[in-house]
């Protein structure tokens, strides 16, 4: 076991640096500099002063220049300087993870703690009322786009009701303290994490459905009745460690999933977030924000699917590796 | 619900269970399966009885029935009685009607079952012993801990496994078919069940180990004298094991005997062709028999009798209405015309020819 993962994480770095590769790429290739964006509309900038903000920047040299430059500075812990913020880029990720964080989090704990349940009474009861009900609101919340979503949401619980905030993170007039500031927080992470929660759990809980079928029709569920074991513990033992193996494997790679979503509810609700800055980052051409971000990502895409790939071998006793 | 709706008498207090008329039906979008359609027969205690017929015919679903294992909600049993004589309670109940928590009190500790295919039985992701263990702790409440892990280690060592200990803590992936079958008897046997449904134990295994699992299971009856209701397509299974056989056809039993009935003198043309389709040894032919035909669509079964258009003797008055059972002897039941009391000569032979 140990050896695998040693020899993953070798495999690991290969991948983030073709990753690396692929991000800078993309990033300098995107028309429009972060030269050209600042200083769009602005007529009293020649083309010799952008030349000059050019090279303060490192965006004269070439591609291949640029990235090695990157990579030296990137292996030694350094990810440069945001050009919007004007600080290092680690600075800023390790400052806003933690919204990020929470959000994504909370919103998986949510998802898993209604997609499980739901999904396995859908697959009980196959072709009933119950079953297709849970289905056609799971379907729903995948359809739903989570602009519009947030947007419908805002519009009945802020603005009719009054009852949550509209959007930010806390309320920055009232200057709470201590627990007044973390339920204050958790009150405007309601909305964003119900948009999370609803538009992501379908996916989820269909997968829980199918899986379950799936093994309520296997011979070692009819072997479990067959010895007298009560329904609820052939459900609940024999049927739900079987129904785990694949959702682990699911579940695993839905961590970055949640990051890189959150892009676009963090902006929405205004949430200082990585993924609200990641948006402002591509507008305006931030290339160190950018990569920084994107390789966070991808870390997070490979401890994902190694920590899937280990509780693998945890839930399914005919998983070995060696 | 009240215990009388249940509780019943047994008609003979010798026999462990009596099917009587069991009518179990599938209700299918593309119409009414009648797998089984008025079934009856008896299980003596301490006795063998084999079920025989083609894929398809019932036999299954008859056993399923018995555990009420039937995938509901389109699998139910529609009629009839499926009397039990709960020893351990002195009474008789009527499976079909019994409350399924009381149902589960009776599987796997007073009627146990052994199942086709022992690679897919187990569940992969506990171990040997603990799915063992789980059988006798479930109807043995009160045993500790300590009791039922050597208890199983005994079933195990029971069943012809060398090195039980080792097995006890092996998941199931790790043993071949035939020892994995040998577990699946261990864990029907852990709780000294009255009958014994083992359904086509055999079939997924390799022709030497086939002959160790049957040995195997006639020494256990002997040993805990449990009566088993062997369900089987193999011939040659069934006249090494049983002591009376059922056959059966598209849901309804065609002929059934002793053993020595149906092996030294069936009667009912299916029979007769699945004798004659088994192979024997030192017998050169050119190629083996079968019965010409399919069986009938089960949704929509004809009104005459079932293997009518597969009969090689089929006379006239097989058009007629269904057969019923007419006892020849006193333990020799068949379905056929050709059998009837009246003199049968009178009637034209229209069949003879495949068709």
């Amino acid at each position: 076991m140990r050896q695998y993962i040693v020899r993953r994480l070798f495999i690991s770095i290969i991948v983030l640096f073709g990753v690396s590769v692929m991000l800078y790429l993309l990033g300098r290739l995107t028309p429009g500099d972060y030269v050209t964006s600042i200083t769009a509309g602005n007529p009293n900038i020649t083309v010799e002063m952008q030349e000059r903000m050019r090279e303060v920047y490192g965006l004269d040299k070439g591609i291949v220049e640029g990235y090695l430059n990157w990579l030296w500075d990137a292996l030694r812990g350094d990810f440069g300087l945001s050009f919007l913020y004007q600080k290092p880029v680690t600075e800023i990720i390790m400052r806003y993870v933690p919204i990020t964080f929470t959000l994504a989090f909370s919103a998986m704990v949510f998802e898993i703690l209604l997609a499980i349940p739901f999904g396995i009474i859908a697959a009980r009861k196959q072709y009933s009322r119950t079953d297709y009900f849970i289905v056609a609101v799971a379907l729903v919340g995948i359809s739903l786009p989570s602009f519009f979503f947030a947007a419908i949401l805002k519009r009945i619980f802020a603005i009719g009701l009054g009852v949550l905030p509209l959007s930010g993170m806390v309320n920055a007039r009232a200057g709470y303290t201590g627990w007044a500031r973390i339920a204050d927080i958790g009150k405007h992470l309601v909305l964003p994490v119900t948009v999370f929660v609803v538009t992501g759990v379908g996916g989820l809980l269909r997968y829980v459905r199918t899986n379950m079928l799936e093994v309520l029709n296997a011979d070692y569920v009819r072997t479990a009745r067959a010895k007298g074991v009560p329904e609820y513990k052939v459900i609940g033992k024999h049927a739900f460690r079987n129904t785990l193996i694949p959702i682990v494997t699911m579940v695993g790679n839905m961590i970055p999933g949640l990051f890189s979503g959150a892009v676009i509810t963090e902006g929405i609700f205004s949430l200082e977030g990585l993924g609200n800055i990641a948006i402002k980052a591509v507008q305006s051409g931030d290339i160190p924000y950018l990569m920084g971000f994107n390789m966070f990502i991808a870390v997070l895409t490979i401890i994902g699917t190694l920590i899937s790939d280990i509780l693998y071998a945890v839930v399914d006793p005919r998983v070995r590796y060696s | 619900m009240p215990e009388s709706d249940y509780v019943t008498s047994m008609k003979n207090p010798s026999n462990i269970i009596e099917f009587d008329n069991l009518q179990t039906y599938f209700y299918t979008d593309a119409g009414t399966v009648k797998a089984v359609d008025g079934v009856s027969f008896d299980i003596p205690m301490g006795k063998t009885i084999g079920v025989v017929g083609e894929s398809g015919c019932g036999k299954s679903v008859t056993s399923l029935s018995l555990m009420r294992l039937l995938q509901g909600p389109q699998g139910q049993i529609a009629g009839g009685q499926l009397r039990y004589n709960q020893i351990s309670r002195k009474r008789a109940v009527d499976i079909a009607k019994i409350p399924i928590k009381e149902m589960q009190k009776i599987r796997g500790n007073e009627i146990a079952m052994i199942f086709q295919e022992p690679m897919t039985t187990l569940n992969p992701v506990f171990t040997i012993g603990s799915q063992i263990d789980e059988c006798i702790l479930m109807h043995n409440p009160k045993i500790s801990r300590k009791e039922v892990k050597v208890h199983s280690v005994e079933m195990l060592k029971l069943v012809g496994i060398a090195r039980a200990e080792g097995i006890y803590d092996s998941y199931p992936h790790e043993l071949s078919g035939g020892m994995r079958q040998r577990v699946v008897i261990a864990m029907a046997l852990s709780c000294n069940p009255q009958l014994i449904i083992a359904d086509e134990p055999t079939t997924a295994l390799d022709v030497t180990i086939q002959a160790q699992i049957l040995d195997l299971l006639r020494g256990l009856k002997d040993k805990i004298n449990a009566s088993i209701m062997l369900i089987t397509h193999d011939l040659g299974v069934v006249a090494e094991m049983a002591d009376y056989v059922v056959v059966m056809y598209a849901g309804r039993i065609v002929e059934q005997g002793t053993a020595d009935d149906i092996f030294n003198k069936p009667m009912h043309p299916y029979t007769i062709g699945l004798m004659k389709s088994k192979p024997v040894l030192n017998e050169q032919v050119e190629r083996l028999y079968s019965i010409p035909g399919n069986v009938p669509n089960p949704i929509n079964l004809p009104p005459h009798c079932y293997f009518k258009n597969r009969c090689e003797k089929c006379v006239e008055i097989c058009s007629g209405v269904y057969p019923e059972l007419i006892q020849v002897t006193s333990t020799h039941k068949v379905s056929c015309y050709l059998h009837a009391k009246p003199d049968m000569s009178k009637y034209r032979v229209i069949g003879g020819k495949r068709l």
